[in-house]
């Protein structure tokens, strides 16, 4: 599997796959090759066995410092060549679905996008099941002929193992042929702010397009819950939030212990986001929206009219 | 320099998504009357596109794969201002995964000719994949920016996108060709001129090629061409709910769903 990292952490998508990568090697009884791209990355190699990996493959090289369509493909294609692995995971972020959909053409196999669920069957075959038409169907997709059998996993859907320290792995430097000239694009700016993991949030507070864009309330609930905020995808399309906090098909799963919803009415697109969380509980002017479907608490109520008294005595506790 | 840009945009037409439903018996997808509509995304696309003619002049050209009856839609795309639109359609394209799908549109591309820019929606809302910009690219063997939501030309020419990553964005430079996948709601799609409109219906004909005028072998592209099959379809089902309703004022619910979460809180 791919292990993408921000140079300084493995991504939590990362230690999520290797989870379940980790379980898909027990069932095929084979190794789980964790491979790291980037420049000055040799202290991600250690949490990437404490987390699963047998082995960790580490191209460390100033031209991967920051990730380029070109030369991690190009690097990529040279080790799954040489090592011809049979299964090949890379996390769904936008530059793991960059770089699988150009790999796998140059690779001349199958891939399968985003997937939320994986299994062997039988004969030893990836399932990988993917959701379409807006999250209410699975369909379960195979690579018979070629490998390696390549799939993006969505992040948030499985969970991490925990860190083993005992658990030990070999860490191989390899060299790849990439130059300068493989890189083919220039970075003319680059911001990344610290990053929010709604993924790993115990608390959630949900806003829709109910709050008409106005998030004051959700986000004061979420601090004083000491929790994050989370939209569903019309608000992160306009802007109102980054799409980091988009939950759903095209955003992210989360598995909180409290999920407040308001405002959201409930489509497939979303609540397939939401659908792990502990406790849900529903705010919608409208009783028959389907978001009540999926809590297991629900409020028909203005959001406007409930939040304020509720973030009340949230404070109380607080203080 | 030649006078503008050619500029290709890659369309599909998809059903809406409330609108599938899967028949429980043999879990299959029911496709008879669907309401479809062009992919979010490609709108998107195409708005981008008509953009950058509108300030460096060329031409733009509508790309879509699928049966005869996407041809209304690509009709539409036309009368929001494209310069003309080319439809693979042939029985033998059915069945294509995301490898032989962005074959055939490299190869329609190539047939197309001196192209510049060729923009894609970031995923389409019937599969969601993103895979046939990178894959489309790779078989041109171009750059690409992907979930792009500002494009300019510099002044030296390249290409400039500003992509979206986790946590932030960057702007990277490109030479051209190039392919592009823009994001979903970063611009808004102009409506249907008019008079283009009536033009576009009654006498506009899009070029509609087969696999024998896109010269590419069966093998190739469809069923045939692809690495990935659907093993089966199940249904993502939501675990069951308590469903419980909370009743009273506003503030005796407040005060309800607190004594619900406050275990949660202090745990």
């Amino acid at each position: 599997m791919y292990l993408e990292h921000d140079g300084e952490e493995l991504l939590n998508v990362s230690l999520e796959i290797m989870g379940k990568a980790r379980e898909l090697s027990d069932t095929l009884r084979t190794e789980l090759t964790g491979v790291l791209l980037g420049s000055g990355i040799e202290h991600l190699t250690r949490i990437s066995t404490e987390f699963g990996a047998n082995k960790v493959l580490v191209v460390d090289s100033p031209i991967l410092d920051h990730y380029s369509t070109y030369a991690h493909t190009k690097a990529m294609a040279e080790l799954v060549r040489a090592r011809k692995p049979e299964i090949l995971l890379i996390g769904a972020t936008h530059d793991g679905r960059d770089l699988a959909g150009r790999l796998a053409v140059r690779l001349k196999t199958g891939l399968t996008a985003d997937v939320m669920r994986l299994e062997i069957d039988d004969s030893g075959l990836l399932v990988a099941g993917v959701p379409g038409f807006g999250g209410g169907i699975l369909a379960m997709v195979k690579c018979e002929a070629s490998r390696p059998q390549m799939s993006t996993v969505r992040p948030g859907v499985f969970a991490p193992l925990e860190p083993d320290r005992s658990r030990m792995g070999t860490v191989e430097a390899v060299e790849v042929d990439v130059s300068e000239q493989d890189v083919k694009r220039e970075i003319l700016e680059r911001v990344v702010e610290e990053r929010v993991d709604i993924t790993r949030a115990e608390h959630l507070v949900v806003g829709g397009l109910g709050t008409g864009g106005d998030l004051t309330l959700i986000r004061n609930l979420a601090q004083l819950m000491g929790g994050e905020v989370g939209v569903t995808r019309p608000l992160a399309d306009e802007g109102y939030v980054s799409r980091d906090h988009q939950i759903g098909t095209t955003g992210y799963s989360v598995r909180p212990k409290v999920l407040i919803v308001a405002g959201a009415s409930g489509a497939m697109t979303f609540t397939s986001g939401i659908d792990d969380s502990e406790v849900i509980v529903a705010i919608n002017t409208d009783r028959e929206a389907p978001i009540f479907d999926h809590a297991d608490y629900c409020v028909v109520d203005d959001l406007f009219k409930v939040l304020p008294p509720l973030i009340k005595e949230v404070r109380g506790l607080r203080e | 320099m030649k006078d503008g840009l050619k500029i290709v945009v890659c369309a599909k037409v998809v059903p809406k998504p409330e609108e599938v439903k899967v028949d429980p018996e043999t879990m299959t997808i029911v496709r008879t009357e669907v309401e479809n509509e062009l992919n979010p995304a490609c709108k998107h696309a195409l708005e981008m596109g008509l953009q950058l003619k509108d300030k460096h002049g060329g031409e733009v050209i509508l790309l879509s794969m699928g049966p005869p009856l996407f041809e209304g839609f690509l009709k539409m795309g036309i009368a929001m201002g494209a310069d003309d639109a080319v439809l693979l359609s042939d029985r033998a394209f059915a069945g294509a995964d995301t490898y032989a799908t962005s074959y055939a549109l490299a190869e329609a591309v190539v047939k197309i000719g001196d192209v510049d820019l060729i923009l894609c929606g970031e995923e389409t809302s019937d599969s969601s994949t993103g895979q046939v910009p990178p894959g489309v690219a790779e078989w041109l063997d171009v750059p690409q920016i992907t979930y792009v939501s500002q494009l300019e030309i510099g002044e030296d020419g390249r290409l400039r996108g500003k992509r979206s990553i986790t946590g932030g964005h960057e702007v990277i430079a490109v030479h051209m060709p190039a392919v592009v996948s823009v994001e979903i709601g970063v611009n808004s799609p102009r409506f249907p001129d008019f008079r283009r409109k009536r033009w576009a219906e009654r006498e506009f004909e899009l070029k509609v090629w087969d696999i024998g005028e896109l010269g590419v072998g069966p093998e190739m592209v469809g069923l045939p061409g692809s690495h990935t099959s659907v093993d089966r379809l199940i249904e993502a089902k939501s675990p069951e709910r308590l469903r419980e309703f909370v009743e009273g004022t506003p503030e005796e619910k407040a005060k309800k769903v607190y004594e619900i979460i406050k275990p949660y809180l202090q745990s």
